[in-house]
């Protein structure tokens, strides 16, 4: 049950393999950014774990999500707030679920949309199934199979926390 | 007597079922809460000038058309700016009316645009309630937005307007606000002042000669000055009007001269406002007639900052009507 597992230990060990896949990868002084609204939460621990040196970026993708003509415009829209150039940085994108896929499509073609990055790499708290794109996180908390109906959210900022439900209408 | 307000009735057709916005052609009757979203969105899109990439795919796939039947540099150029921002395709049309079968005509021109599926038409007319007629003639997914329509509304430049003392001020509350000049012919005016009240502002006024101020002002919620001095004293914002320059002939007026005595702002007159006055104009701004330079382009003047908020609004407006209008690209 998602209830039970410890946000803060997640994150904790993913900060351990961020850590070691960037030494595998020769990269130094990536850039961070966070995905509004739960990716930033996970995000801003990470950044903090880590010692990142530029300020955590945010992205709120609303206005590259594939699906506005059916649910039209988030009201709610965040700017988003890159580091001044992200072209030639290494970047570390962070979510707080991965699950279509299509989140993360979004983001990117917003990265690109700033600049163009030396290397992308996605850290997802929860790696849920259910795919619809060829996206993978080269690092992740806790990966978990759900029956489609069922939704898995982060409640925060503070402190973190798993809640799954049952989606009455899909 | 111009009475557009009372014999235009937009009822129903701006906002669907949900409350969503179908076509923007007047601030009259839109809800506090809806201009205040068209608000929010705005400040989201203006992030987007500062890309590297100043676009946005929001509408990437319809197509708007720029249908004016009157000249305009700015606001056509802003909506022209602002479709291509949100990745549209922009088709700008500069129509001559025909005095003779005007209705006919501009029926005519509607199908023809939508036979050939433009899913929005931003028009600008010379005759009070064109944008209305389109809005209510157009096929069911195609949204309307006003870009000005004779003496009756200019709602998206109301809305950067709001944007802009926004932006300045913070928010709507305890504000008093002046609009000087030629209320009577001027839609800005007409939609600035809806908006304001909508928005809850304390005070709107409206200051000017009596030949260029609506006789029946009662339904209006606004103060009335005949003087200049009196009308800015203690004001937050002024909105200085452009003096069109065809009414001197309709002998509403004595000369430019005579008028910038009376009505024109300068920094000795400013000094009966706010201390922290913003200076305001649509454009374009008749130097030595309604201000003089040293207002227009002084600490207080927002005027150039008006222009790029018109971008963000008009981003606003297109995307929330779009929304409404449904159906795949």
């Amino acid at each position: 049950m998602p209830e039970h597992i410890n946000v803060d230990n997640l994150i904790a060990s993913m900060a351990d393999e961020l850590r070691d896949l960037l030494v595998t990868r020769s990269i130094d002084n990536p850039v961070m950014i966070g995905i509004h609204t739960g990716g930033v939460w996970v995000a801003s621990r990470l950044h903090a774990l880590l010692n990142i040196d530029d300020p955590l970026g945010t992205l709120d993708i609303s206005f590259y999500r594939d699906d506005f003509t059916k649910i039209g415009m988030n009201p709610q829209v965040k700017p988003s707030n890159l580091p001044a150039s992200i072209d030639g940085r290494h970047i570390i994108l962070v979510d707080d679920v991965l699950y279509t896929g299509r989140t993360i499509r979004a983001a990117l073609n917003e990265i690109f949309d700033f600049g163009r990055p030396a290397s992308v790499l996605l850290a997802a708290l929860i790696d849920r199934d259910g795919r619809e794109l060829p996206m993978a996180a080269d690092v992740s908390g806790h990966a978990i199979t759900l029956a489609p109906n069922c939704h898995i959210k982060l409640t925060g900022p503070e402190p973190l926390s798993l809640s799954e439900s049952i989606l009455e209408d899909t | 007597m111009y009475r557009v307000d009372q014999t235009i009735s937009s009822g129903s057709l701006q906002v669907d079922h949900n409350g969503r916005l179908r076509h923007f052609l007047t601030i009259d009757g839109l809800s506090r809460e809806l201009l205040t979203e068209i608000l929010d969105a705005a400040e989201s899109f203006s992030g987007v000038t500062e890309q590297s990439v100043k676009k946005v795919p929001l509408l990437r796939g319809r197509t708007i058309v720029n249908l004016f039947f009157e000249s305009s540099t700015r606001t056509r150029t802003t909506f022209e700016l602002a479709a291509k921002r949100l990745s549209a395709d922009v088709l700008n049309i500069s129509a001559r009316t025909s005095a003779t079968s005007k209705g006919e005509t501009l029926l005519d021109t509607l199908r023809n645009l939508e036979a050939m599926h433009c899913d929005m038409f931003v028009v600008r007319h010379p005759d009070s309630g064109a944008a209305h007629f389109i809005a209510r003639h157009a096929a069911k997914d195609v949204s309307v937005i006003n870009a000005g329509d004779g003496h009756h509304a200019h709602p998206t430049q109301a809305m950067l307007d709001m944007f802009t003392i926004r932006r300045v001020k913070g928010s709507f509350d305890n504000l008093t606000v002046a609009i000087v000049g030629d209320i009577l012919h001027s839609r800005v005016a007409r939609s600035q002042i809806q908006a304001l009240n909508t928005l809850g502002v304390k005070q709107v006024r409206i200051v000017g000669p009596k030949t260029l101020l609506p006789s029946d002002v009662s339904q209006l919620n606004v103060e009335t000055s005949h003087n200049l001095l009196d009308g800015i004293r203690d004001a937050d914002v002024i909105i200085m009007l452009r003096l069109q320059r065809e009414r001197m002939r309709g002998a509403l007026l004595p000369s430019e001269h005579e008028y910038f005595q009376l009505y024109g702002l300068t920094e000795d007159k400013l000094a009966h406002a706010k201390s922290d006055v913003t200076v305001m104009h649509p454009g374009p701004i008749n130097r030595g007639v309604e201000m003089d330079t040293q207002v227009a382009d002084g600490p207080r003047s927002v005027i150039l900052e008006q222009v790029t908020h018109g971008i963000a609004v008009r981003m606003a407006v297109m995307s929330m009507a779009m929304r409404a209008a449904g159906g795949n690209p």
